[in-house]
């Protein structure tokens, strides 16, 4: 698992661009399921299981993550960009970047602190000040290797450290990709519907037509969810915590989640010895939002990995909540139908 | 000697102010090829000597700064991160969510702590405090202070990588370009006959106020020294008047504390030798160790080349490896202007 949610780590998808993400799980996944890509490029696997469930099941991970894209470029040779998904301008400035369709690096500058003007060292640097440095001299130097709209990467390595930690840049929601497709290679109970989907950080696009695809009664949105549980926050605002377990919450910015099947969770967390916990803010959101809405109405819980840094190159998560997400979405799957 | 090696063996090694030991060494391996004798003294200064000067030739010190910016931990707080102070000037608007390297006994891969967006109102992106900064290394506090010691330096992770062209971007440019613009010169020089005395210095704490370079110029007291430092190259969030430019050569220093007959030869010997040149005027100090090592004993003769670098004391500093060649160069001439060119 872990070395999966490395490779996953590593490849280079933000929404829009998912190709390199959804072309490498095939590869994985190809021999244990019947698959096709949609109209958004989501990918829709169908994993027989020694039961036909009366009811239909579907668990979803998105593919893409957070990025940046190329909107003009500069007499000087410099790329300007904007932010795709939400990203905090202040984890963006004064580090390198990968220009993936290119294959070339660029970094994010700024003039030297000697240079600045007191109020300028304390106040952040806006993206649409920002640019991104590729080495070029003039305009067609740049144009030469890049278009325009061409996606752009955090360059972060995926690693374990600590005390059973590990950092990467796309962990959310590789690290859900990563728990499906061992869902996928595994035996199962019942038929399964899996989606990888597109464009979840930009408005939920890709889950919306997953699901209208897919036409579920019960889903399960498996995702990497929001920890700020570091010094300086006050504990009501640390919403959930690192080695706690899987996060299913009653509630975020997008979905109020079936009680039903919150309360199942809890249950089954208890029963089989499985960590979870609930979150403590009504914050971020998912694509369960888009799911539960999907034509009649679709009963939808999303089951977390507790992950510090979001959005940023340096997402930081811990091994035994995978491990404890991994077994509450399996839990689920044998036990929701 | 292939200088973009060079370069990257250097600034991938740590080096920051006070604790330049394991940079240090490594430099001192490349300078032992062509000093008679090379050391490194109690204060992390690097010092070959490649030639003593005869009678009545003059002595000559080149310097460059071996240590680079970066962070000291200061505290380990009880969940187990750590608080740090900086060393050097660091800019903090860069410093949220970035990689970094605990360079304790055995080095510790940290992340600078921030908030995702989704908890953010636009009333707390503010740039934070040095104090503010904290640190995970994925570790409780029982296991953080058995590996990490008060005092520990902290550094930016950064990958040493090319960019279009003749550039390349790295932390630490400012000032391992120097050493290797120095190094180059010596290439240049090793089969020549040198009719001056040479005494090359690599300093220790420029960062933290040009502290190497004071003690071992002292000691040294050459006649004449050049410091070998980087300058701001122009970007657009920049004054074009106060910057020079990428790629077009070496900066050699005017100014007040510079003396006047060692930069107005090193234009004349650029012009002469056609190498690209830009000149760059300051109004008072330098910002380089040129300040004090100038006013050492009863005064040396001081002059400043820089090499133009695009974000300075950032983990993605970017130079031209041309406008290194052409410092180089220019150093070479100028040893061999007090004859001996064979």
């Amino acid at each position: 698992m872990i070395s999966r949610i490395k490779a996953l780590s590593q490849l280079n998808g933000i929404s829009g661009d998912e190709d390199n993400v959804r072309e490498w799980i095939i590869s994985q996944i190809k021999d244990y399921c019947h698959y096709q890509v949609d109209n958004m490029g989501n990918l829709i696997c169908f994993k027989k299981g020694l039961i036909i469930p009366s009811k239909r099941l579907m668990i979803s991970a998105h593919m893409d993550e957070v990025g940046m894209i190329v909107t003009a470029v500069t007499e000087e040779g410099l790329l300007k960009f904007t932010t795709v998904g939400g990203i905090d301008q202040r984890v963006v400035i004064g580090r390198a970047v990968r220009l993936y369709r290119a294959g070339i690096t660029g970094v994010i500058g700024t003039k030297a602190i000697h240079q600045q003007t007191e109020s300028e060292r304390k106040t952040p640097v806006k993206i649409e000040d920002m640019y991104i440095d590729i080495g070029a001299e003039s305009k067609e130097e740049a144009l030469n290797v890049i278009q325009l709209g061409d996606s752009i990467s955090f360059i972060g390595d995926c690693f374990e450290f600590g005390d059973g930690c590990i950092q990467g840049k796309a962990l959310d929601d590789r690290v859900g990709c990563a728990i499906l497709i061992e869902m996928i290679q595994s035996k199962l109970k019942y038929d399964t519907y899996f989606t990888f989907v597109t464009q979840e950080e930009v408005g939920l696009r890709g889950g919306q037509t997953a699901a209208y695809n897919v036409e579920p009664d019960i889903a399960i949105v498996v995702e990497a969810t929001t920890a700020a549980d570091i010094t300086d926050v006050p504990e009501h605002k640390q919403v959930c915590h690192l080695g706690k377990g899987a996060v299913i919450g009653f509630m975020d910015r997008s979905t109020i989640y079936n009680r039903e099947l919150y309360d199942i969770s809890y249950a089954l967390g208890e029963k089989y010895e499985v960590a979870c916990q609930t979150k403590t803010l009504v914050a971020g959101g998912n694509d369960a939002g888009a799911i539960q809405v999907s034509k009649g109405g679709v009963k939808t819980i999303a089951v977390s990995v507790p992950c510090r840094y979001l959005h940023s190159a340096c997402c930081v998560m811990k091994t035994v909540d995978v491990q404890s997400t991994f077994k509450m979405v399996c839990l689920l799957a044998e036990n929701l139908l | 000697m292939k200088s973009k090696e060079v370069l990257k063996h250097l600034c991938t090694s740590t080096g920051i102010s006070g604790e330049e030991t394991s940079v240090s060494e490594i430099a001192l391996t490349y300078l032992k090829q062509y000093a008679q004798e090379a050391y490194i003294d109690e204060f992390n200064n690097v010092i070959g000597v490649i030639k003593k000067a005869e009678k009545n030739q003059p002595s000559i010190l080149l310097d460059a700064h071996i240590d680079e910016i970066g962070m000291v931990v200061t505290y380990i707080d009880s969940n187990g991160f750590l608080r740090v102070s900086n060393c050097g000037g660091v800019d903090r608007r860069l410093l949220l969510g970035q990689q970094v390297t605990i360079c304790a006994k055995q080095t510790i891969p940290g992340i600078i702590a921030t908030l995702p967006p989704h908890l953010t109102g636009t009333e707390e992106k503010k740039v934070p405090d040095i104090d503010d900064i904290l640190i995970d290394i994925g570790m409780s506090y029982q296991e953080a202070q058995k590996v990490v010691r008060l005092g520990d330096r902290v550094m930016i992770h950064s990958e040493f990588c090319d960019l279009l062209g003749s550039r390349i971007s790295s932390k630490a440019l400012d000032d391992r370009c120097g050493i290797v613009a120095i190094l180059e010169a010596l290439e240049q020089l090793k089969d020549k006959e040198l009719h001056c005395g040479l005494t090359v210095l690599f300093s220790a704490q420029e960062e933290t106020g040009e502290r190497g370079a004071a003690i071992a110029s002292y000691e040294l007291n050459p006649d004449i020294a050049l410091a070998v430092d980087v300058s701001f190259a122009h970007t657009p969030d920049a004054r074009a008047h106060q910057c020079g430019k990428l790629g077009k050569g070496v900066m050699i220093g005017i100014a007040p504390t510079l003396n006047k007959k060692v930069y107005q030869k090193l234009i004349a010997l650029a012009k002469a030798q056609q190498i690209p040149f830009q000149e760059e005027v300051m109004g008072g100090k330098t910002g380089t160790n040129a300040d004090v090592i100038g006013v050492q004993h009863g005064g040396i003769q001081t002059g400043l080349l820089s090499i133009p670098l695009k974000y300075m004391h950032t983990p993605i500093e970017v130079i031209d490896i041309n406008d290194l060649e052409s410092v180089s160069n220019l150093l070479a001439q100028y040893i061999l202007s007090f004859g001996g060119a064979k």
